[in-house]
């Protein structure tokens, strides 16, 4: 409901909200010592060794650190050209 | 009988540390139970203050642990409380004056006569913590709803684990009912997500605490003060008991309702 109305007002976003999200990103890397730059060159290496053997959309890689309870994962979603199927890993 | 051994920690300074253990130790300690409370900050004691006890410091641990003088010597008796006693720090000496296993050893020698030893972690993540945590049977960690607080917090309780002192139980502190509701400040779900740990204690912000450390009266024997019922229910459930958590969403009073008739967004 908050936020119903703070977009009908078209406040900036409660800092509350952006604390969390803040808190999120920072936490992940935390947790990992995996930094934003490290990840990218890991997805660099991950779409050239995938394209090695099947073709990849490299722009269309995503890969994120995504948290459950205090584990955290490692999630690649790899879009193959050729197919439909998604997801890998 | 054996002593659990409790140890409050943070990471970062300034969210609570000190005032939780002394009103999770005085609360225990006017339940009845046998209270130690160890002051593991050497070099920036403050558990004394906090207590009201600071007039009466012969000895320390650090005098303790080098064998100036026998343990019941540095034990000061809280004489407003049928069973609480302090072990201050020292003052003039370094965390590097004390090991690990000093604690472990002290924390031995007190658990087969005291129900519980409640031991005051410095801030930080050297020495005086792994002094503190040594010991711990649980490990309650002091966070506040703001980002720097929360996110120290999250290194500690990794810490804890990696330690295999965990999991570490949570109480968050200082809790600014009105600014909640505002959307200006962490919710407790939101806290609870991103640490993804047992919950111990929610703490509203409360004048009454700064009151109580000016006089060196412990908040919990204030009965009025909200803080003070919050770390009752605390000490309650460190000790095994079931005690249903505060709603942080209430309470505002007349003008506090009126003000969000007024204004609308929070909820």
């Amino acid at each position: 409901m908050s936020d119903f109305i703070t977009r009908l007002f078209g406040r900036e976003p409660k800092s509350a909200s952006q604390a969390k999200e803040r808190l999120k990103m920072v936490l992940v890397h935390d947790r990992t010592d995996l930094s934003p730059g490290i990840l990218e060159a890991l997805k660099d290496d991950l779409i050239e060794v995938i394209s090695r053997h099947v073709e990849v959309d490299p722009g269309a890689v995503r890969i994120e650190m995504t948290q459950d309870g205090r584990e955290q994962r490692l999630v690649a979603d790899i879009p193959l050209r050729s197919a439909r199927r998604r997801r890998m890993g | 009988m054996t002593g659990k051994v409790i140890t409050v920690t943070s990471g970062k300074g300034g969210v609570g540390k000190t005032t939780a253990t002394a009103n999770i130790g005085a609360a225990l300690a006017d339940f009845g139970h046998k209270v130690v409370c160890i002051d593991g900050d050497i070099g920036l004691r403050n558990l004394d203050v906090v207590l009201g006890l600071e007039n009466r410091i012969v000895y320390d641990l650090v005098d303790v642990v080098e064998g100036r003088c026998r343990l019941r010597q540095a034990m000061i008796r809280d004489k407003r409380m049928p069973e609480l006693y302090l072990i201050p720090a020292a003052q003039t000496r370094d965390k590097s004056a004390i090991s690990p296993s000093d604690m472990v050893r002290l924390c031995e020698e007190l658990r087969p006569e005291y129900d519980f030893i409640i031991i005051d972690s410095p801030a930080g993540i050297e020495r005086g913590f792994r002094n503190a945590i040594a010991p711990a049977d649980v490990v309650v960690v002091i966070t506040n709803p703001e980002v720097s607080a929360v996110r120290d917090a999250d290194r500690i309780i990794g810490l804890v684990e990696a330690e295999e002192k965990g999991p570490a139980q949570l109480v968050i502190n200082r809790i600014k009912q009105d600014m909640v509701r505002r959307g200006e400040m962490l919710t407790v779900d939101d806290v609870l997500e991103l640490l993804a740990v047992k919950l111990v204690g929610l703490v509203p912000d409360d004048e009454n605490v700064v009151v109580s450390t000016n006089r060196g009266v412990p908040v919990v024997l204030d009965g009025r003060s909200k803080a003070g019922q919050a770390f009752r229910n605390i000490a309650r459930r460190l000790n095994g008991e079931q005690v249903p958590f505060m709603n942080m969403q209430e309470e505002d009073g007349f003008f506090g309702r009126l003000a969000r008739l007024i204004r609308p967004g929070g909820n």
